[in-house]
């Protein structure tokens, strides 16, 4: 046991933790097809999280080794610009109706969000963390803690959107008739960021791109817009 | 390689510095984003020095969330107390969202169809 506690006080350990179980979340998640239910990132929380209660260790203990890929968040964020630029020279032609789509979705996102929620007696906590829940969990994660909301609790909200709108979205294009690739792709991705804009590709490369347009665009769009919308709500 | 993720940093520096002085609740490293996305409109193209770094962090980005998410074992009263709420609200919530934003863009659809082929030529996205 001595061991144990050797290791288990080490940022490393707690490193190449979280770095072999999403490679095996990954692995999983390829076999059985990318499944957005068993997303490799919800997998991993889950086996994570067992781990480190069955062990006893604290989330503080885990976060001294997780926090340098935790750091990486914020260059990363930054560099969502590039796939952004290469969409945007593209599809330049057609910001009007797409900054329209992409607005209104992140405000019904958000404002649909809260106010079910509200309905339903949610805590303050639990409403500042809901309402970044449609974006890319890079820029939901920072938004939340601007608000003073949860970042751990909207990551989690964030990957939990993202599968229900895969599931939802072909039934809805079903009964809306909704035919057209870029339509299906762009509506992903302002509904479900990065997890719609993966699912997207299935539809083809021109929906995936659409879909990384839409995600990049509502995050940057839902980051400015959250500190106007909330007070507006009368939250907070 | 390395100048790429100096620059990248640097950005969000610059991002982290603006929301400092101005008190703005928006993320640092999204105003960095913004600037980013503002240099590269101006220069005209994505430097293969930036490109190489920020496609390798972007092709991980999923890794990069599981550190903050492992924090939901810190809010599971939270959980148990609103459980329901979050529940309801996300299922309606993301479903309402998939509705406005097709019908919105869907009369657009033709168009949108159009110039994204002609941009694109025979590549494809």
């Amino acid at each position: 046991m001595e061991f144990w506690t050797f290791f288990a006080a080490k940022p490393l350990m707690w490193l190449i933790v979280t770095i072999t179980t999403f490679i095996a979340a990954s692995w999983f998640n390829r076999r059985l097809g990318g499944t957005p239910l068993l997303h490799p990132v919800l997998v991993s929380l889950f086996l994570i999280i067992v781990f480190l209660l069955l062990t006893g260790t604290s989330y503080e203990t885990y976060f001294e080794g997780a926090q340098f890929i935790h750091f990486l968040l914020g260059p990363a964020t930054v560099a969502l610009a590039i796939p952004l630029f290469d969409h945007f020279e593209r599809v330049k032609k057609l910001l009007l109706p797409l900054m329209l789509a992409c607005m209104t979705g992140a405000v019904t996102a958000a404002a649909s969000a809260l106010l079910v929620a509200q309905a339903f007696d949610a805590s303050l906590g639990t409403l500042l963390s809901i309402a970044p829940k449609s974006v890319t969990s890079a820029i939901a994660i920072g938004v939340a803690e601007k608000l003073g909301g949860y970042p751990s609790l909207a990551s989690g909200l964030v990957l939990i959107t993202g599968a229900l709108g895969c599931m939802l979205a072909p039934p809805i294009y079903r009964i809306l008739n909704v035919t057209d690739e870029a339509v299906k792709g762009f509506t992903l991705g302002v509904s479900a960021h990065g997890m719609g804009t993966a699912f997207a590709f299935e539809y083809g490369l021109m929906a995936g791109a659409f879909g990384g347009l839409a995600m990049g665009m509502t995050g940057a769009f839902t980051a400015f817009m959250l500190p106007l919308l909330v007070p507006l709500l009368g939250i907070g | 390689m390395l100048i790429g993720f100096l620059i990248l940093l640097v950005f969000q520096f610059a991002g982290e510095l603006v929301v400092t002085l101005t008190g703005m609740p928006v993320p640092g490293p999204v105003v960095g984003m913004v600037f980013l996305l503002a240099a590269l409109v101006v220069n005209g193209s994505v430097p293969h020095y930036l490109r190489v770094p920020g496609e390798a962090l972007l092709k991980h980005l999923a890794l990069l969330f599981v550190p903050a998410g492992v924090g939901l074992m810190t809010h599971f009263g939270l959980l148990k107390q609103d459980w329901l709420a979050i529940l309801v609200a996300l299922i309606v919530s993301t479903a309402v969202t998939i509705i406005v934003t097709a019908l919105i863009l869907n009369p657009s659809a033709k168009k949108l169809h159009k110039v994204a082929e002609d941009v694109s030529g025979g590549e494809g996205r």
